[in-house]
């Protein structure tokens, strides 16, 4: 038991000054009969070799994205690293500290979270940001939430390009009924939101690129939203594109989410990841989430501390904007550190490296024999119909370690105009021998198929 | 001043009133430097990465081309390294000392779960992958949910919860589910204990519920006829933290359970302390309903500086069928993922998977205890907190005593009183000292509450120098040195710093200084 310190010699003593003859005496609140009699029948501590040797036979089993040729997006992102993040991240002072309550002690946790809510306004083009939420789909749910509160109407409306999961997560926040209109999947980028905005409306929430990898116009969903009196929720789920694609903040959106994870943090099979929150200086009381503001110490130097608690269910209980209690402080850290490695230079390199690989992909998926590419416009993902149901198709090539990217039926089984959908992304990763072996498996399953 | 036997001054000396400090370095700075914000030394040009530059056409971006700048600072790779370094030495971490941190579990985390959980086979996997690529990922959950059941003998789990507090929410949904589903909508409130965490009245209001409360008995639990008296045919549940907030196992849940039962109600418990009674107690055996874990403080995984966490929660059989999706099972062709809703099965509470990062780190950190170190843990959790309670109880008030504590050990601040020093000045000059302050004014319920959760991790020569400083620090208030308490800390990265002014006048980013208008000269 290699993490305990105390020799049983020791525990005697301290059972003695305690003055108590066994463990057990400490237990003695705990009803006899709930105290466990035999040991939980659960395997004995084991030595770090072969708790290794475990974990690694389970990691084997799996498929790692960098194995092969790799398109899946949809709301993950497999990008480079730089191997100093990780590094910096795992420092002891970075990885074990709490949350930080106690400014005096806490700066280097403090001034990055200051420095964080300040890329991510400034990449979002909004006025503030908070510290991070959970992820990409908690924000946009604590976002539609804000809104109501913001303008004490109900009704909530999704564009049909936001992510599914999204809005799978939204509905279980908010609940099924008339007030949460969720409009049908709109593959093709269609306009659908607009016409839908009425005097009850809080928000609309609008993804770009959307799901589907089309880039909407966001001045038109802010004029129409902002001519009713409703807000304009815009979620960004591939913060990369934001390099290249004009900011959220810059067409007029109230609120903006994004997930995170694209800078600094790895796949993970979905989290951890880091939500991103930022929005107008006048909403910030009503913001849910841990926020970090610049004061001064009793010495009169320059200091950070979490602020604006009395939001918090802390200090606020049942009367709080939300019952968050935590943020992505670590995922945040990753994100700052990868973001001030790229800065501005470095981030719209990647951006635009991004989207000239999605070019390449678009170009070559063009080429196959039965394949329809159904964007007009995209940033680094696209959506594909074939003549034939997807999800097969998918399997079949994973079987060659061609990871394709998303049947779009997996997120959407009980809608049959998704069926022969795949939503497919490329990133700086993506290399020219990736996409010829996609484009040359994809011909061979649409060509077995079709005999 | 006491003196070593080499004549030096040791122990805090005399404290330095605020402001007069005899030495002021050149550059300001020394090995605790005053970092620079990132946008004071970074700039739009540098960069710590090299990319190919590519040209693009812009065809297929619809005219939504950036026009706007960004306005970011880039630094080159060693100035990167270098400022995230020094701003890491402004942090206190478990790493460097004790965190007696009462309800927040600040626990050693062992590397080999950072090893594991950085294997390519787990963090780069994506969360879509055909499910067929991924057994091994979804055998590691199956796994996890196992112990996790096992150890609180429930019927289910759902793993997804980001936080405690999103568990708690999960939780609560399942709950109001069953309710709906039996008939039962009409039930509206939740009851809460005074000493309960702030998650608890939040989530029960953000689920609609109103919130009423249970009061504590003179020691510091909950009273079964109090409950009784709280139950009504509106109730739908009870969130009960056991053991509580005060340190204290509740004596009496096992009858609590029943009469919530009894009144149609559910039990959900805020398992925020189970690791004061993990492989001892099994909180299904007490009766509750619904539990949720926080995989940072019981199991290991690191807090970051405030989070990410991981809350899943175990469900009793009677609210498993409302479990939120997605989860594992055994089927046929190995382990599958359900990640839509059927039968009466909640939806989503998250993108994706949950905390898998967490799911590795924790699942590791079991098999590293197995079952049986996982007990001793907790004893030894229980046997540090008591032994400092043992330790600091004839100088320092325990409110609620002859009676031993679990995991943390309470005491309030009437031995402060008529000293000037308030249980803020106390634990501030704590970090004088070197060690990060306890929990304070938690639980509400006790006047100018110390809360100290010091945990397995910490070895008796650990406790023995910081129980020293707490009582020379209890002498030294009784004294009436009360200077050395309000002007502390002396020796910090910081002072104290204005919480009242970054409120009045929030600062949230940086700015530019030529925009402001004092630098417009």
């Amino acid at each position: 038991m290699r993490y305990l310190p105390h020799s049983e010699h020791e525990r005697a003593d301290m059972l003695a000054v305690i003055g108590a003859s066994t463990a057990e005496d400490l237990f003695a609140r705990v009803p006899r009969h709930a105290l466990l009699r035999e040991p939980v029948n659960l395997p004995r501590h084991s030595p770090e070799f072969l708790v290794e040797a475990k974990m690694k036979a389970l990691a084997g089993r799996n498929h790692a994205a960098g194995d092969g040729p790799f398109f899946i997006g949809a709301g993950a992102y497999r990008h480079h690293v730089p191997a100093s993040v990780d590094h910096l991240i795992q420092r002891s002072e970075w990885l074990t500290a709490y949350t930080p309550y106690q400014p005096e002690v806490s700066q280097g946790t403090l001034q990055m979270l200051f420095e964080f809510q300040t890329q991510v306004a400034h990449l979002t083009g909004m006025e503030v940001a908070n510290a991070s939420m959970y992820d990409g789909s908690t924000a946009t749910a604590e976002a539609v939430l804000m809104a109501r509160r913001l303008t004490r109407r109900s009704r909530i409306i999704l564009s049909g390009g936001l992510h599914p999961h999204y809005r799978d997560v939204v509905r279980t926040y908010l609940g099924d009924g008339p007030d949460l209109v969720c409009l049908p999947a709109s593959p093709e980028g269609q306009g659908d939101i607009l016409n839908r905005i009425d005097g009850d409306t809080a928000a609309i929430v609008v993804q770009t690129p959307d799901f589907y990898g089309h880039l909407r116009d966001l001045r038109a969903a802010a004029d129409a939203a902002h001519a009713a009196g409703a807000l304009l929720i815009v979620v960004v789920t591939e913060v990369v594109s934001l390099g290249l694609i004009e900011a959220p903040g810059a067409l007029g959106a109230d609120i903006v989410v994004a997930e995170g994870q694209s800078i600094g943090n790895s796949l993970n099979f979905g989290g951890p990841y880091v939500g991103l929150m930022a929005t107008r200086k006048e909403f910030i009381r009503q913001m849910p989430g841990r926020l970090c503001g610049e004061t001064v110490d009793a010495d009169g130097n320059r200091g950070f501390v979490l602020t604006l608690s009395t939001r918090e269910q802390h200090i606020r209980r049942e009367k709080a904007t939300s019952n968050i209690c935590t943020n992505s402080g670590l995922c945040a850290l990753a994100f700052s550190i990868h973001m001030s490695l790229l800065g501005e230079a470095g981030l719209k390199k990647l951006a635009r490296l991004n989207h000239h690989n999605a070019v390449k992909l678009a170009k070559m998926l063009g080429t196959v024999p039965g394949v329809e590419l159904l964007n007009h416009s995209f940033f680094n993902e696209m959506t594909i119909r074939l003549p034939v149901p997807a999800a097969p198709i998918v399997e079949l090539l994973a079987r060659a370690d061609v990871l394709a990217g998303l049947p779009v039926s997996r997120l959407e089984p009980d809608n049959p105009a998704c069926e022969n959908l795949i939503v497919l992304a490329a990133t700086e990763l993506t290399t020219d021998d990736d996409i010829a072996m996609l484009a040359e498996c994809l011909h061979a399953a649409l060509s077995e198929d079709a005999q | 001043m006491s003196m070593n036997n080499q004549g030096r001054p040791t122990g805090v000396g005399t404290p330095v009133p605020a402001g007069t400090s005899d030495f002021t370095s050149v550059s300001g700075s020394s090995l605790l430097p005053n970092e620079p914000l990132l946008f004071e030394i970074g700039d739009r040009e540098h960069s710590g990465v090299d990319l190919p530059d590519v040209a693009i056409d812009g065809s297929f971006l619809g005219g939504f081309e950036r026009k706007s700048e960004i306005d970011l600072a880039g630094l080159t790779e060693p100035e990167t390294l270098r400022h995230y370094v020094r701003l890491s030495r402004l942090n206190y971490s478990i790493d460097s000392g004790m965190y007696p941190l009462g309800s927040c579990t600040m626990k050693h985390n062992p590397r080999l779960n950072e090893k594991m959980a950085r294997l390519p086979g787990f963090a780069d996997i994506h969360p879509l992958q055909p499910v067929s690529t991924v057994q091994g990922a979804l055998a590691l959950m199956d796994e996890l949910a196992h112990w996790l059941m096992t150890l609180t003998n429930t019927a289910a789990v759902c793993l997804t919860p980001k936080a405690g507090a999103h568990g708690e929410m999960a939780g609560m949904m399942a709950i109001k589910a069953a309710q709906d589903a039996a008939g039962q909508g009409h039930r509206k409130v939740v009851l809460v204990p005074e000493s309960a965490h702030g998650t608890n009245p939040a989530t029960a209001a953000f689920l609609g519920y109103s919130v009423r409360a249970v009061p504590a008995r003179d020691d510091g639990t909950v009273d079964v006829e109090a409950v009784k008296a709280a139950l009504s045919p509106d109730v739908a549940a009870i969130m009960l933290t056991n053991p509580n907030t005060c340190g204290l196992f509740e004596p009496e849940v096992i009858e609590i359970a029943a009469a919530v039962h009894e009144a149609g109600a559910f039990f959900y418990c805020d398992g925020a302390n189970f690791n004061a009674i993990m492989g001892v107690v099994r909180p299904g055996d007490l009766g509750i309903d619904a539990m949720h874990i926080n995989l940072h403080k019981t199991f290991s995984t690191p807090h970051g500086g405030g989070g990410p966490g991981a809350g899943p929660v175990v469900l009793s059989a009677a609210l498993a069928p409302f479990a939120p999706v997605p989860f594992v099972r055994k089927g046929s062709g190995g382990t599958e993922l359900v990640e839509h809703a059927e039968g009466q099965h909640l939806g989503r509470i998250t993108a994706f998977n949950g905390q898998m990062g967490m799911y590795v780190r924790a699942l590791t950190y079991m098999l590293s205890h197995g079952g049986d170190g996982l007990a001793q843990a907790a004893k030894d959790a229980v046997l540090n907190a008591n032994y400092i309670k043992a330790r600091l109880e004839r100088v320092f008030s325990v409110p609620f005593p002859g009676q031993p504590c679990m995991h943390e050990a309470l005491f309030d601040d009437s031995f402060l009183e008529g000293t000037g020093v308030s249980t803020l000045d106390f634990a501030k000059a704590l970090i004088d000292e070197g060690f990060h302050p306890m929990t304070m004014y938690f639980p509400l319920v006790v006047h100018g509450a110390m809360l100290v959760e010091p945990t397995e991790s910490e070895s008796k020569q650990t406790l023995d120098r910081f129980c020293d400083v707490m009582l020379e620090l209890a002498e030294d208030a009784k004294a009436g040195n009360a200077a050395r308490f309000t002007s502390a800390p002396l020796n910090a990265p910081r002072r104290r710093l204005d919480e009242t002014r970054a409120a009045r006048s929030p600062v949230l980013k940086w700015e530019r200084q030529e925009l402001l208008p004092q630098a417009a000269e």
